[in-house]
């Protein structure tokens, strides 16, 4: 009798275990599908808009305040100037830094432990606030570049300069010791063997780090913002100190247009810029792929 | 090739041998000049927002700025009171964070414990691939699915404008989303695999490890990860800028249009401030505001890790 007793309610209990098993893994279920649905719609309902007006005028047009004829152009030509620029000059800093916060700085020292912690307070510095120090100190200010091509190539670099250190870091970091110590072993000096030994091993670290860096720098829009990008420009950036518009920001000005017709141009442009950033991952995993090696 | 040229080197005369460690000598001066300038003029520049934020000050008293509810200071005559600000950069983060929170959570516990390797190999790359999509993608995103399809249809109270708090919300939500989710899995992946294994072995489902193992002997990286989703979403400019519209009403509903701190500074600087206005000014302050407060959630976020984190080995 009590035994049948106890049998039936451990069963009660079992199925009510269960019950309450099928329901947190039918959230985590939700919670991933809300995950997977929005990037799911958020591609098809662009697709969908942009279809339309994904043709070789987008391209060859440049912006415009009349649908018609709105293109991306100049958009196009100043995306690519000022994430080249800036992946550049970003990739010498984080480089740099990197090779002496991993390879000379005494990793006890309080210079190295303060850029440590400086570098990450950067990384969580909100991207608009970089687009306010910006406006007051490489567009008016001390620098007074304008709203030029030179300002939101700095700019930008400022912004992706933290995350790129980390990587180049953890890039370095990789690296086993015993490579360091086998250089050294055959008189290799410190230089030599970073330049001709760690340096090539953590190149597709480095590599993949800067791609993402770079594929930031092309996706943001924010601190330019306030950097004067936010307008029609009907001439490709020829230089530093040219006017430019980045496509981000060309995307913002249609999505702000009053006209409907403007939502499908700024959907075939968010296609183009969708298509880069891919693209450019794509680089990030072929490199990461070929470069990997097991020590 | 480098072992022989190194060798011939130690072995050449000392004049050669003397440049050589004078070229080592300027590579860690020259090195070390780049580590500390890049790091260093950015910091600096940080600083520099003190002084045109006290210029600011000297001419709005700071009893308007706390002690209003009117936010106009780009008009004539303009309104110094910040709390339209606060009050719609707060409610914007909640919602976001009732969504990234959960919604990552839940994730990184599918991912940890229940998805096969092949749904992992799946899904990992679709999280990275979402959480990629520029901000912007995201704004537009907002505007044209979340508010009319989304928003408007699941808020119980009033109508949903074509601008709203609650569009905004939910697609900073959803933008955070796969980032709160790597960082879960990442403070999932801390707690030792033994604890875990020994929760199975007493017979324990799956639940019962994620809720009663996992997520308390992680909680500490949980708890961070969920103050670092704050403050991305505070400081997520685009998203707001375009989603919830560009009025900052002093409201508790988000229904309304509202502004947050971020995208004010975005919205004034859609208009060329004339240098020495106010309203230039005006930028620097609340810019200050916004570096404090995500500054001081990251270094707070940094604090719980260290302070509670249980150490098991």
């Amino acid at each position: 009798m009590s035994l049948t007793k106890a049998a039936s309610l451990q069963d009660t209990t079992s199925t009510a275990r269960k019950l309450r098993d099928r329901a947190f893994l039918g959230t985590l279920w939700l919670a991933t599908l809300i995950a997977l649905l929005t990037l799911i719609v958020l591609v098809f309902t662009t697709f969908v808009d942009g279809r339309g007006k994904l043709n070789l005028d987008l391209l060859r047009n440049f912006p415009s305040p009349f649908p018609e004829d709105a293109g991306i152009q100049s958009a196009l030509f100043g995306s690519l100037w000022v994430v080249l620029t800036s992946g550049i000059l970003s990739l010498f800093f984080a480089i740099g830094s990197a090779i002496y916060l991993e390879e000379f700085a005494n990793p006890n020292s309080r210079v190295q432990r303060l850029i440590t912690l400086n570098i990450q307070t950067l990384a969580g510095v909100p991207s608009i606030v970089y687009g306010v120090l910006g406006l007051a100190f490489v567009v008016r200010g001390p620098l007074g570049w304008g709203f030029t091509v030179g300002s939101a190539s700095v700019v930008l670099t400022m912004m992706v300069l933290p995350m790129m250190i980390v990587a180049s870091r953890e890039a370095l970091k990789a690296v086993p010791p015993s490579l360091r110590e086998g250089a050294y072993a055959l008189g290799a000096t410190r230089w030599q063997t970073i330049s001709k030994q760690v340096l090539p091993a953590a190149t597709g670290g480095i590599a993949t780090g800067s791609i993402l860096g770079v594929s930031r720098a092309l996706g943001e829009s924010a601190p330019l913002i306030l950097l004067g990008a936010l307008a029609y420009v009907s001439s490709n950036p020829s230089g530093f100190d040219s006017d430019y518009t980045v496509l981000p920001l060309l995307i913002f000005k249609y999505a702000t247009e009053a006209q409907e017709e403007f939502r499908a141009v700024g959907a075939a442009a968010i296609i183009v810029l969708l298509v880069l950033l891919v693209a450019l991952n794509l680089l990030a995993i072929v490199i990461r792929d070929k470069t990997r090696k097991s020590w | 090739m480098s072992v022989l040229e190194t060798q011939s080197a130690s072995l050449q005369p000392s004049g050669r041998k003397l440049r050589q460690q004078r070229f080592e000598r300027f590579v860690v001066v020259a090195l070390a000049v780049i580590a500390t300038s890049g790091v260093l003029v950015t910091t600096g520049v940080v600083f520099a927002l003190v002084g045109p934020t006290i210029d600011f000050f000297r001419e709005v008293r700071v009893s308007e700025f706390l002690g209003s509810t009117r936010w106009y200071p780009l008009y004539e005559p303009p309104e110094f009171g910040v709390w339209p600000l606060v009050v719609g950069t707060f409610f914007i983060m909640l919602i976001a964070v009732a969504i990234a929170v959960p919604g990552g959570l839940g994730i990184a516990f599918f991912l940890s414990e229940y998805a096969s390797p092949r749904v992992r190999r799946v899904l990992k790359p679709l999280l990275e691939i979402l959480a990629g999509i520029p901000t912007v993608v995201f704004g537009f995103f907002a505007l044209y699915f979340i508010s009319p399809n989304v928003a408007s249809k699941i808020w119980p109270i009033g109508e949903v404008g074509f601008y709203s708090g609650l569009a905004a919300g939910i697609t900073v939500g959803l933008m955070i989303l796969p980032m709160m989710t790597t960082l879960a899995e990442d403070a999932m992946a801390a707690v030792p695999r033994a604890l875990v294994d020994g929760a199975y072995a007493l017979g324990a489902t799956k639940r019962e490890v994620c809720t009663g193992v996992i997520f308390q002997a992680g909680l500490s990286g949980i708890i961070a990860a969920a103050v670092i989703a704050m403050s991305r979403a505070i400081g997520e400019t685009t998203i707001v800028l375009l989603a919830a519209g560009s009025d900052a009403v002093f409201s508790f509903n988000p229904g309304n249009p509202m502004q947050t701190m971020a995208s004010f500074i975005g919205f004034a600087g859609l208009g060329d401030q004339p240098v020495d206005s106010t309203g230039y000014r005006t930028i620097f302050a609340v810019g200050s505001m916004l570096f404090l407060i995500t500054f001081g959630l990251n270094v707070m976020s940094r604090r719980i890790v260290n302070r509670f984190r249980e150490a098991y080995e």
